[in-house]
């Protein structure tokens, strides 16, 4: 019985199945194939509104601004999931079932690769006609004349390379159609694209399970280091931080990232950035310290994990005193960069005075400032004419109730701004370096001077390896699958007259699907070889039609 | 002349000569046409056996040996030269828009648009070098014509300097594997729709049903099938299941580097985002444009969908192909939103 073969599907024109090869062919086309195709197509389409809709994953405020706006189309989408696709039930059914389907659909494959590659290929049809074959009369005997062609069909150079590139051949003596006694060689040639095939829908697995792995054994956090600062590598130290279900806190390794100078580089006449270099140094425990950089594009590499460069800004350091004369604050505070001239503002937290209310100073920050008073602007990123307003509160800071707060923002419930003799809000205006006295007494305040800092995110997931590897092997296989070619060629000549050894007729066909050019070039070869002639070196042109 | 102004003009050199071509090739293909048509009539007269003089002597060779290459016209000589120059002269423009940058003529929608066509018309070129695809060349200048000048008029802008995020190894890679992609795709896209005019024009009206809707749709079939049926020129382009063939290799090529952009794309996105995949809108577009041409490949080899069907696919692949560099470019938010401006 003829058996299926993998790579029939849709050409009409091959050798015929047997009935239970049709039911399988039918099971394995009918049922996977469209399915699968089918999938995909709905694949591609659920997948569009998650470029359109306001997605929660990327924007918690533009998804809750949409809902709010579209009172009744809002909360809909967004209860079908359509403000999360990628996370959304269905969106996971229709990978799921696709690769359910695939799976389903791969599985059988490499068992009937697995039997193929061992069997024999099979028999040569009994007539040629259908394929067009192409006759010539061979000096050789029928038996060197189809040794010949099978040598060129095997293929050519080292063993493993051989075989993926040449042809498996089987000859047969029997009788032919006009009842005379003939050789008949089969070669078929496809097990190279169709492993490229197996290997690439594989691979495709072996992705989707490195991504699932990934998310599992993940963690990601944000740390901010102001320059001359530096991080210990732990839970409590980073802003924000998350991990996996199996990622335990316990694996962190405790190395230790100095942050010695952030260096941004402007141009000149535009203030567009051009580059941002984090100089840094890193200890790993049990190592010697070593000097490290991290750029946008080149993130530090630490044991398992990747430090990308993700922001900067500056970070102004200032001394405060309380009236006392006791010194109530001292350190560096990150301001948030809210333009491209790095116009930046951040808060001051004062809890603890010795006497008196706690102070909190809301501040805002020009680089490089042209201007005077409220009309000052910045003009350029860089700190070339730095100065700083600082608008001053005093009151309850609302650190003592346990709620974590956002040290960038001030909790303006309990605090009022002091005023002067004319009741407006005091503004301190200040350069670096420079001292101002408190009103009524409270203190001084100092900004000693304008460090920047580096906003870091930090990510180790062990998966990208594995998902690198799978990527190259599927591309690959794909490769392979979609180039390597898939034909059959026949060869036949008579042996009655094998007497007459100068005159054998050998008459050689070949099967490829429609796409193929080489298949031609490869029928003409074998006859060459059949015939004793020269080996053709090239596509002979195509006739139009 | 500075760099500027020389790619300027070497730009628009390249779109007169693309216009040049697309006439020229379209009147060559007429022509070829004419000549298929009356090939094909001779043939039939020879295997009526008629003996008159000059289809004997025409019988003297195969029947199948109606060759394009054979069919010589002025504006066949005009369509080849000026398409050439074209390539030459925006090579020039390319690589002088280079120059002035000071980086790969890639990063911007207009610096996307004139290198992608150019490699649409080169990709079409090194075919034509191989095998007479001359009945592509309208479609493929056309396209370049047209892309060239609204790159020119609507998308230009003065170079600037690349923002950190792209200054990368991976850009380089990344984008101008992308183009070439879209290139290939373009060439492949063409042939598609050359293919499935072709296929409707061959077929017979089909008799007007009675029923409602389907009445209307065999109507609207009917009159593009008529519509194909007045287009002589059709003639001039080879059988639908030759195209496909030309239309699959190329389409094999693109998906494949495409599949390493996306690849390419995620390791850039690792390095300098610390995410290798986010579903930014271009990270999405780019799937799917990779799913719909991987349903066209399932689609070929699918029972039913074979042929026309798949062709289908292929050409809402390269509609989105379009759309993820137009519409997602300009409208959507993301990350990837470097190229508007
Ligand atoms: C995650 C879903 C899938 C993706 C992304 C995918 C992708 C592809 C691609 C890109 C190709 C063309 C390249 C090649 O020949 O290797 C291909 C071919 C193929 N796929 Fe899939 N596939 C998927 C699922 C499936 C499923 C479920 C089946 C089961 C029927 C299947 C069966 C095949 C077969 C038989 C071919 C070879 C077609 C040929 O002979 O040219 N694929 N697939």
């Amino acid at each position: 019985m003829a058996r299926v073969k993998i790579d029939n599907y849709a050409y009409r024109d091959m050798p015929r199945l047997g009935l239970r090869g049709w039911l399988r062919w039918i099971w394995r086309q009918v049922t996977s194939m469209r399915v699968a195709l089918i999938l995909l197509l709905i694949l591609a389409l659920a997948a569009i509104p998650g470029s359109v809709l306001p997605q929660w994953p990327h924007s918690v405020s533009d998804t809750q601004a949409f809902i709010d706006e579209h009172e009744f189309w809002g909360p809909l989408l967004d209860r079908l999931g359509f403000l999360d696709v990628f996370g959304s039930a269905w969106f996971t059914a229709i990978y799921l079932l696709l690769f359910a389907s695939l799976i389903g659909c791969i599985i059988p494959r490499v068992a009937v690769y697995w039997r193929e590659l061992r069997a024999e290929v099979p028999a040569a049809p009994s007539r040629l006609d259908r394929y067009a074959p192409v006759t010539e009369t061979s000096p050789l005997s029928p038996a060197d004349a189809v040794a010949a062609a099978r040598s060129e069909l095997t293929g050519r150079g080292p063993a493993p390379w051989r075989w993926l590139t040449g042809h498996r051949v089987r000859v047969d003596e029997r009788t032919g159609p006009d009842g005379a006694p003939q050789l008949a060689l089969s070669a078929h040639r496809g097990h190279l694209r169709e492993l490229g095939n197996l290997v690439f829908h594989l691979s495709l697995v072996g992705i989707l399970l490195s991504v699932a792995a990934g998310s599992l054994l993940t963690y990601r956090g944000q740390a901010l280091i102001v320059e001359g600062g530096s991080f210990t590598n732990a839970v409590v130290a980073y802003d924000t931080y998350s991990a996996g279900a199996l990622f335990s806190e316990d694996d962190l390794d405790p190395w230790i990232l100095t942050l010695d100078e952030l260096d941004a580089q402007f141009e000149e006449s535009t203030g567009r950035p051009t580059s941002f270099t984090a100089y840094a140094t890193l200890t790993e425990p049990g190592q010697e310290p070593r000097e490290v950089e991290a750029q946008v594009n080149r993130p530090i590499q630490v044991e398992g994990a990747k430090i990308y460069l993700q922001g900067n800004g500056y970070a102004p350091s200032f001394t405060i005193t309380d009236s006392e004369g006791n010194v109530a604050f001292e350190g560096a505070v990150p301001f948030i960069p809210q333009d491209d001239v790095y116009t930046s503002t951040g808060v001051v937290k004062v809890p603890d005075v010795t006497e008196g209310e706690q102070m909190g100073f809301k501040g805002t920050l020009l680089p490089s400032a042209l201007g005077e008073g409220a009309d000052a602007i910045s003009i350029f990123p860089d700190a070339e004419n730095p100065v700083m307003y600082l608008q001053m509160y005093t009151g309850d800071l609302g650190l003592d109730e346990g709620v974590p707060q956002n040290v960038y923002t001030l909790d303006e419930s309990q605090l009022s701004p002091v005023r002067d003799e004319d009741d407006e809000p005091v503004v301190l205006e200040l350069t670096p370096g420079e001292t101002v006295e408190l009103p009524d007494g409270m203190g001084t305040l100092t900004w000693n001077d304008l460090p920047r800092y580096a906003a870091f995110d930090l990510r180790r997931d062990p998966s990208l390896p594995w998902l690198l590897g799978f990527a190259v092997t599927s591309l690959l296989g794909l490769g392979t699958s979609l180039f390597a070619p898939r034909r059959r060629v026949w060869v036949t000549a008579p042996t009655a007259d094998a007497a007459d050894a100068a005159a054998t007729v050998v008459t050689v066909a070949v099967w490829s699907p429609p796409h193929d050019q080489g298949a031609t070039l490869e029928r003409d070869r074998a006859l060459a070889a059949a015939c004793d002639r020269p080996r053709p070196a090239s596509i002979p042109p195509e006739d139009d039609e | 002349m500075t760099a500027q102004s020389l790619s300027w003009l070497a730009l628009w050199g390249a779109t007169a000569l693309y216009a040049i071509a697309m006439v020229a090739s379209s009147m060559h293909l007429a022509k070829v046409a004419d000549a298929k048509v009356a090939a094909k009539k001779q043939r039939s007269l020879v295997a009526a056996g008629s003996q008159d003089a000059t289809a004997g002597e025409s019988a003297a060779s195969p029947a199948s040996a109606f060759r394009r290459a054979d069919v010589h016209s002025k504006a066949r000589g005009i369509a080849r030269s000026t398409m050439i120059m074209g390539a030459l002269l925006q090579g020039v423009g390319v690589v002088a828009r280079g120059i002035e940058a000071g980086h790969v003529p890639w990063s911007t929608m207009y610096e996307y648009t004139i290198t992608g066509t150019w490699v649409a018309v080169v990709v079409f070129l090194v075919v034509q070098s191989r095998r007479d695809v001359s009945y592509l060349a309208p479609g493929v200048t056309g396209f370049a014509t047209l892309g060239l000048g609204l790159a020119m008029t609507v998308l230009y802008n003065a170079s600037t300097g690349l923002m950190p995020a792209l200054q990368s190894f991976w850009l380089v890679i990344h984008v101008s594997i992308a183009i070439i992609a879209t290139g290939i795709l373009t060439v492949g896209a063409i042939a598609t729709v050359l293919q499935l005019m072709r296929d409707y024009r061959d077929e017979p009206l089909s008799a007007v049903p009675t029923g409602g809707l389907r009445r209307l749709r065999v109507r609207w079939r009917n009159a593009n099938v008529r519509i194909l049926k007045g287009w002589n020129w059709l003639e001039g382009v080879p059988s639908p299941a030759r195209l496909e063939a030309l239309a699959f290799r190329l389409h094999a090529v693109g998906f494949v580097l495409w599949t390493f952009t996306v690849m390419a794309g995620a390791v850039w996105a690792e390095h300098a985002w610390g995410r290798y995949w986010g579903w930014d809108p271009k990270e999405v577009w780019s799937f799917v444009i990779w799913v719909i041409y991987a349903a066209y490949l399932h689609a070929r080899t699918t029972q039913g969908w074979a042929g026309r069907r798949s062709a289908v696919v292929a050409l809402i692949g390269f509609v989105a192909l379009i759309m993820n560099f137009t519409v997602v470019n300009l409208v959507f938010q993301g990350l990837h939103t470097y190229s508007g401006t």
